[in-house]
């Protein structure tokens, strides 16, 4: 019985993990900015899809909130990482620091902005769909269920993206030699614009789903940035299956010891091994050097 | 005079001397935040001396500031040892804990590194609060001796921990060591070809800037009459010091404490926005860091080197 619950409710938060850490890996392979902004822009699809839930209703919502991240996203790339990129005053190899002090100084400024515009207290939007479903004895709410499904199929839809579209081959080819790409005459600019809106989208839903699954609010974002970034090295930098597999494994192991240890060392089984893994296999489990 | 007026080190001395004179003009509120704030100095010239000169990106500054005060802090609950001896142990501590972190981390590069050490806090973090018996968990911890009670002679105490440490720092920094280090920095490849160390001097770097924040952060503790999460480990902290090295100015050591102080009293100052000081002041250090990459000091002496 607590074998089952606990395999139910690990899959609905590995999900939500997986979608939250597919888009910062994405970003990462792609672009190679390390977005630590990432949990300030989930924040803000909750904190705005809230809002706009009580005016639009729930559906409508939730959408404005996506949009808002979507909006977020774009910010962070034309404010503050684009300007770092090409800044001349900055060496080409002090970039990636410059780019992670600038993201993190953005990202608290929309906490406290957030903060102060909205409120600091933990928003919850109201679940997309009520009710309760029985698995196999288990009275599991239907928004749970919901949202699992949701992750997949939006994991799904980016996969044919990237698979399956031209524009998605020439994200694949970015993230393997951006320079070869360059030379067959593809607009890098356009490619990273894709990736940034791809990114924002994924921010987006995960930060809607996540205010009606457990709510969220800006003191969260610290917390939500250091996750992704966790799940993002375990599975291997800019490797998508490999964030798949880490957030699966942090997200069991998460419920595993908030059940059976106690739910105040819930992070700490999972840092332990991330340290583990950085150590024995720094490309992380599916990543290539 | 003019001599003096000409040469950098006789304006730091004079700078020097004008916050020595300050006890005697300002309130003993202004005396406690300046105070804060030149421990905050050495935190981020430590921080500097990884960063700035190594080369590596050390997310985790107040796993070494917390290991040194909270090991002062307990043994000065516990062992009841002099202020200063309990200071110097928790500086060793911080030095043993970042030789550990550092030799295996150091195998690591770029972000692979940064998220280890950044990882170490918030373990550091857990453990306080799953030993709270010995360390007051997310409560803090009060410490049974301070430094001392008049606001005057604990800023002095500051000033002076904070201009030793300069010195000591920058000297280092000027050193043949410094400048391998700076080598390491740049390109580990021609410093390793050229026969130099890098690991080894990497990991000295690391023990050093570990001494130096551990014992700055059990000097706060001493300070404060207080240890908790807050104040010396959390992920705030951290951004605070990074914050303060690069709009000083990387690679200068002093810029970072400069960076500090203006940090320091900058939040201070604005303490009228309430919630929105911590906007304004993350906005100006973004502006800093898109318009101004070299950080005040660093923005004064390039310019200084064009004329």
């Amino acid at each position: 019985m607590l074998a089952l619950q606990i395999l139910i409710d690990g899959f609905a938060i590995s999900a939500l993990y997986a979608l939250g850490a597919v888009g910062f890996t994405l970003l990462f392979g792609v672009s190679g900015v390390l977005n630590l902004s990432h949990g300030a822009i989930v924040v803000v699809a909750a904190l705005i899809g809230w809002a706009a839930a009580s005016i639009l209703g729930t559906y409508l919502g939730n959408l404005v909130g996506v949009l808002a991240a979507l909006a977020a996203a774009y910010a962070t790339y034309f404010a503050v990482v684009r300007p770092i990129q090409r800044s001349p005053a900055i060496p080409r190899e002090e970039t990636e620091i410059f780019v992670l002090t600038g993201t993190l100084l953005w990202s608290i400024m929309i906490q406290v902005g957030a903060a102060w515009w909205f409120t600091d207290n933990p928003v919850t939007i109201r679940p997309l769909i009520a009710g309760v479903v029985n698995i196999v004895g288990v009275r599991t709410p239907a928004n749970e269920v919901m949202i699992a499904v949701l992750c997949w199929v939006v994991i799904g839809l980016l996969w044919l993206l990237v698979n399956r579209t031209r524009a998605g081959r020439a994200l694949l080819a970015a993230a393997i030699n951006p320079r070869g790409l360059v030379l067959l005459g593809f607009e890098l600019d356009s490619i990273y614009l894709l990736v940034w809106t791809i990114y924002g989208v994924l921010a987006g839903i995960a930060g809607v789903l996540l205010a009606s699954f457990l709510g969220v609010g800006t003191n969260n974002i610290g917390q939500l940035t250091a996750s992704a970034f966790s799940i993002v090295v375990m599975g291997g930098l800019g490797s998508v299956s490999g964030s798949l597999v880490a957030a699966f494994v942090v997200g069991y192991l998460e419920t595993l010891t908030a059940y059976l240890v106690a739910p105040t060392l819930r992070p700490v089984p999972a840092l332990l091994l991330l340290v583990l893994v950085v150590y024995v296999r720094p490309q992380g489990l599916l990543g290539r050097r | 005079m003019a001599r003096i007026l000409r040469s950098p080190l006789g304006w730091i001395l004079l700078l020097l001397l004008a916050a020595a004179a300050l006890p005697w003009w300002v309130s003993a509120y202004i005396l406690g935040v300046l105070t804060v704030s030149y421990y905050f100095g050495v935190f981020a010239m430590a921080w500097d001396l990884l960063f700035g000169f190594a080369g590596e990106v050390n997310f985790g500054p107040t796993f070494l500031i917390g290991l040194g005060a909270y090991t002062a802090g307990i043994l000065d609950n516990t062992m009841h040892w002099p202020i200063l001896v309990c200071a110097a142990s928790g500086a060793l501590v911080a030095t043993l804990g970042g030789l550990l972190l550092a030799v295996p981390a150091l195998r690591l590069r770029g972000p692979y590194f940064g998220l280890v050490t950044l990882v170490a806090v918030l373990l550091l973090q857990n453990a306080i609060v799953i030993f709270a018996g010995v360390t007051g968990g997310e409560i803090g911890m009060n410490v049974a001796d301070v430094l001392s009670i008049d606001a005057a002679t604990n800023y002095w105490i500051g000033l002076g921990f904070m201009a030793v440490c300069g010195a000591l720092l920058f000297g280092l920094s000027r050193s043949a060591i410094g400048l391998i280090l700076q080598a390491s920095g740049q390109d580990a490849i021609e410093a390793a070809a050229l026969g130099f160390n890098v690991t080894k001097h990497k990991i000295a770097a690391f023990c050093v800037s570990a001494l130096f924040s551990g014992l700055a952060g059990a000097m706060l503790v001493f300070y404060e009459g207080t240890a908790s999460v807050d104040t010396v480990i959390d992920l705030a902290i951290v951004v605070q010091i990074i914050i303060a090295a690069v709009l000083g100015g990387r690679r200068t050591i002093l810029g970072p404490a400069i960076g500090a102080i203006l940090l320091v009293v900058g939040g201070e100052a604005l303490r009228p926005l309430g919630q929105l000081n911590t906007f304004v002041v993350s906005a100006i250090a973004l502006a800093v860091i898109l318009f101004f990459p070299d950080g005040l000091l660093g923005h004064v002496l390039r310019r200084g080197e064009r004329e």
